[in-house]
């Protein structure tokens, strides 16, 4: 390092420390107030330092927004993206990089324009489709005269119907269904010299043994990545799960139950409930990260080639 | 009075200890080459001096002037770095002009300069390009541009044409010289190709894990050698260099029975001295059978380099290098005779490698 | 860059890209095509399907001046939000990257944030800037009734600002230290050899050489305050007080599912995609145009 004038390095660990500050800040309120009683908790100004009643707290809040179930349900959702997303996104990565034929710009582009339009933005549709999933490929009966020739032919209406409101499947695929994952892999693949592919291939390696036995060790690392982000993003999924699930007891999500927690307008003001609750919520994919800090970090800014 | 000095210099990062106490004199209008295997220390040394490393122990002045605490912007240095280390967001123009643009010189004054300094090495038309459109050759020569232009008091350059081709190296190496010749600044340069390092220095320091070897000129270095390191370091092909000890009638033991009548001093030769025989291999003759001391020995291999080649011989279990101009088919397996001239002998103590003056 | 040794295969790569692509069909290219039907359609009110209306659903939401402070705000959220957090993120990272010791505690602590659920930060934040609670809330103790975001619509956009932007800076954080990595650190201490003082050298060589990334993060940053918060307003203020804190998502879920103005909320989603590939699109030309340093 250049100016290593003590003053310089006084000024950096100064500034580091109230960054630090303005992270954990957050963090240390939501722990200090689930640990206090509603007495404590509704002091003004508010003692910032942590009490005993965090395991009250916690079973309290455990209870009320009925977590136990709910945490099933978000880990189901989580690991079913994140697994969904890699196999997914590996596979169809692998078609894009190593296969040349006909089509392939062209599933190169219509995967990738996904990623421009988030879930958020086209709520509204994808809702109606998570009614029927299958409305599609009724619209391509419909319009090919498919329906109407089978219709005449047999007498059978043809109805394709799929229901994915209130299931996991439901919650799961339109998750799954972005280029987030591909364009990792993707990006990835890309890095492997042809060489390896002209070696395997004197070895005599079909392409999915090439897969199997080359790509897929190789890029543990970024699988890594991708499944903490995954994961990641997918705990935190709020929007769609409200949309999805109007069966909110038997397939809600933790992230949906945060306003459950918080307390209401003229009731009593709980707040350390509420932030235990918060707690209980924020910890899984907050461990994640820590653990895994590492591996996504190189994995989340590779996408940005 | 010496342009740098360094007193008792060392660095240490943590635990360990990099630099081991440099004591070196810098004379003004020098040329010195720091020459050394990689990892011994020269690159630090040279950023030490430039003042982008601290120094853990130990005293740099530059001009008279302790700078131990000095920040690089203030030492008067000029640095041409290993990768060029341009900018690649800016022009030639902006890059050579960058140091005087940040010292406040008028836009008029730093045109012209810039202009003058591009001349002289050539760049005058390239001027308003990219490092990123510029080949290897040329991005050295901004790189040199940039450190000109401030009118330095000492140039460093650190390994600075190690990503350049053979070829190219020769024509930056001629050009550095001819630079020096005309604008005579204190220059050192940090390399560990021995050939640069001897055509262009007028001063060479050898380190070695930390430490300096040897201090001196070119030849004097390659002609007595101060340790068995420099010895085997500089010169190729490497001195042939045995490990032995002599006997009762002064005649130095090597190898499996290897015996040879050296003409040295007696006091050296005292029986039971452990010591290493260092002989270059132009100073090793292929002679014929009958001569008196030849060395019988078997041909393992020969290097042709066209004017003359290259014998690798083994005798007495020991290896043998010696250059042979004498053009008669020699291969493999074949018995030779070689012998040593008695002249160029060199010798090293056994324990700590240091030169025994004979 | 394209490869040279590829396989030579009609059937295989389709069954590959068989899944990836039905799932984009039905949950992305149909949905998209749906919400284009709806925003040029209107439905019946009793039923019998949907009638071709034109640019009316535009019309109408181009004439809403509810709409258009909707937007308004969104451009004033995404500013305030973007701003603040790459500026913090960009000052945190410039001081890592000095790498001093203890410098790796400091640089983990910083990317928690990108762990938390907008909404469990919502739910933080709000306590924090509770009325009645004892930290902001404080305040009231000294200024009777100075701060109370349930009333004061203002308060309470500042209070999901702050809450958006903090939960940015992880990944801000992870962006600008990784690209002030990748400059060579001889390029530094060239800047130094040439007189530059760190200062001068940061706004000289750092922040042109990073102007990619950070053009990336601006563009990342924008998409993200239009979409990442829904969870923050639905958590703190439900788009209140007076719709107050609605922007351009929330009003979309609102009008479409609280409403059930299909079409309404199909034309906004439209003008919203409209303005996200937009941005995707300059941000796609811009990364041509990065920086390589060998």
């Amino acid at each position: 390092m250049i100016e290593r004038s003590p003053f310089f390095n006084f000024v950096t660990y100064l500034a580091m420390a109230i960054g630090a500050f303005l992270v954990v800040i957050p963090f240390w309120i939501t722990l200090v107030a689930g640990s206090q009683s509603l007495q404590e908790v509704s002091r003004v100004p508010i003692n910032l330092w942590p009490s005993s009643h965090l395991w009250e707290n916690l079973q309290v809040a455990w209870a009320r927004a009925d977590l136990g179930p709910k945490m099933i349900n978000s880990f189901i959702v989580a690991i079913g993206v994140t697994v969904g997303k890699i196999v997914l996104a590996s596979l169809s990565a692998f078609a894009i990089v190593f296969f040349n034929f006909r089509g392939r710009m062209i599933s190169f582009w219509a995967i990738f324009i996904t990623l421009m339009l988030p879930l958020e933005v086209r709520i509204v549709p994808t809702y109606a489709i998570a009614a029927n999933a299958l409305l599609p490929f009724q619209a391509i009966l419909d319009v090919t005269g498919i329906s109407w020739a089978v219709n005449a032919l047999s007498g059978v209406q043809v109805s394709l119907n799929w229901n994915l409101l209130n299931s996991y499947t439901g919650l799961i695929l339109p998750l799954v269904a972005t280029a987030t994952g591909t364009f990792l892999y993707r990006q990835f693949f890309m890095t492997i010299p042809d060489e390896l592919v002209e070696a395997s291939k004197m070895d005599g390696a079909k392409p999915l043994e090439f897969f199997v036995d080359v790509l897929i060790p190789l890029s543990r690392t970024n699988m890594l990545a991708l499944a903490t982000i995954m994961f990641v993003s997918s705990w935190n999924q709020y929007l769609w799960p409200l949309l999805v699930t109007t069966d909110r007891a038997n397939f809600g999500t933790v992230v949906m139950q945060l306003k459950a927690l918080i307390p209401a307008q003229n009731g009593t003001p709980d707040w350390n409930v509420t932030m235990a609750g918060a707690l209980i919520i924020m910890l899984p994919p907050l461990l994640v990260v820590a653990f895994m800090q590492r591996w996504f970090v190189r994995g989340l800014i590779s996408r940005d080639k | 009075m010496s342009q740098i000095s360094i007193k008792g210099v060392k660095k240490s990062y943590g635990k360990s200890q990099v630099v081991h106490g440099v004591d070196v004199e810098i004379e003004a209008g020098e040329f010195v080459v720091i020459l050394g295997p990689s990892g011994c220390g020269k690159s630090t040394l040279l950023r030490m001096i430039a003042g982008l490393e601290g120094i853990s122990a130990g005293e740099i002045s530059i001009g008279g002037k302790v700078v131990n605490d000095l920040e690089p912007r203030e030492r008067g240095c000029a640095m041409v770095f290993q990768n060029y280390a341009l900018y690649p967001h800016m022009t030639v123009r902006q890059n050579i002009g960058y140091s005087l643009k940040v010292a406040r010189v008028p836009k008029a004054e730093r045109d012209a300069r810039v202009m003058a300094v591009a001349k002289s090495v050539g760049l005058e038309t390239f001027l308003d390009r990219r490092p990123g459109e510029l080949s290897g050759g040329q991005r050295q020569r901004v790189a040199m541009a940039r450190a000109m232009v401030r009118e330095p008091k000492v140039f460093l350059f650190d390994e600075p044409f190690s990503n350049l081709d053979a070829k190219l190296r020769v024509a930056m190496r001629a050009e550095v010289r001819r630079l020096h010749r005309d604008l005579g600044v204190t220059s050192v340069f940090v390399t560990h190709d021995q050939i640069e390092a001897m055509t262009l220095a007028d001063k060479l320091i050898i380190m070695n894990a930390g430490n300096v070897e040897q201090v001196g000129r070119p030849t004097e270095v390659y002609n007595n050698p101060a340790s068995r390191f420099v010895a085997d370091f500089i010169g190729s092909p490497a001195m042939n260099l045995f490990d032995g000890e002599f006997d009762a009638e002064g005649q130095f033991l090597y190898g499996k029975g290897g015996r040879m009548a050296v003409p040295l001093l007696n006091g050296v030769r005292s029986p039971g001295r452990k010591v290493v025989l260092g002989v270059r291999p132009e100073s090793v003759r292929r002679i014929g059978a009958d001569a008196h001391g030849a060395i019988p020995a078997v041909v393992d291999y020969v290097e042709e380099l066209g004017a003359s080649r290259l014998i690798h011989a083994e005798a007495n279990g020991s290896r043998f290098v010696a250059v042979d101009t004498d053009m008669t088919e020699i291969t493999s397996g074949m018995p030779v005779h070689l012998s040593i001239d008695g002249t160029a002998l060199h010798l090293f103590s056994a324990e700590d490698g240091r030169r025994i003056t004979h | 860059m394209e490869r040279t040794a590829y396989y030579r295969n009609s059937v295989l790569p389709w069954l590959l890209l068989a899944p990836q692509l039905l799932l984009v069909l039905v949950f992305f290219y149909w949905p998209t095509s749906q919400a284009l039907y709806w925003a040029f359609t209107l439905e019946q009110p009793w039923g019998g399907g949907n009638a071709w209306v034109g640019l009316q659903n535009f019309l109408n939401i181009f004439r809403d001046n509810a709409y258009w402070a909707t937007v308004l705000r969104s451009g004033l959220y995404a500013l305030v939000t973007t701003g603040l957090s790459m500026s913090v993120a960009l000052i945190l990272a410039s001081f890592v990257d000095r790498s001093l010791k203890g410098t790796k505690f400091f640089q983990s602590v910083y990317v928690w944030p990108y762990a938390i659920a907008a909404p469990a930060a919502g739910v933080a934040f709000r306590f924090i800037f509770a009325p009645e609670s004892g930290l902001v809330g404080s305040l009231n103790e000294i200024w009777p009734g100075l701060w109370n975001p349930a009333i004061n619509g203002g308060q309470a956009l500042l209070m999901v600002m702050v809450c958006h932007a903090w939960l940015g800076i992880g990944y801000n954080f992870i962006f600008f230290l990784a690209a002030l990595q990748m400059i060579p650190r001889s390029i530094n201490e060239a800047g130094a050899m040439d007189g530059a003082r760190p200062l001068r050298r940061i706004f000289d060589l750092q922040l042109p050489l990073i102007a990619p990334t950070a053009f990336f993060l601006l563009i990342m940053n924008i998409i993200s305050s239009f979409t990442d918060s829904f969870g923050l307003i639905d958590t703190m203020t439900e788009g209140g007080p007076y719709g107050q804190t609605e922007v351009m998502v929330y009003k979309i879920y609102f009008d479409g599912f609280k409403t059930l103005d299909y079409s309404g909320a199909a034309a906004q989603s439209i003008v919203l995609m409209f303005i996200v590939i937009g941005l995707t699109f300059i941000q796609f030309k811009w990364v041509e145009r990065r920086v390589h340093y060998h």
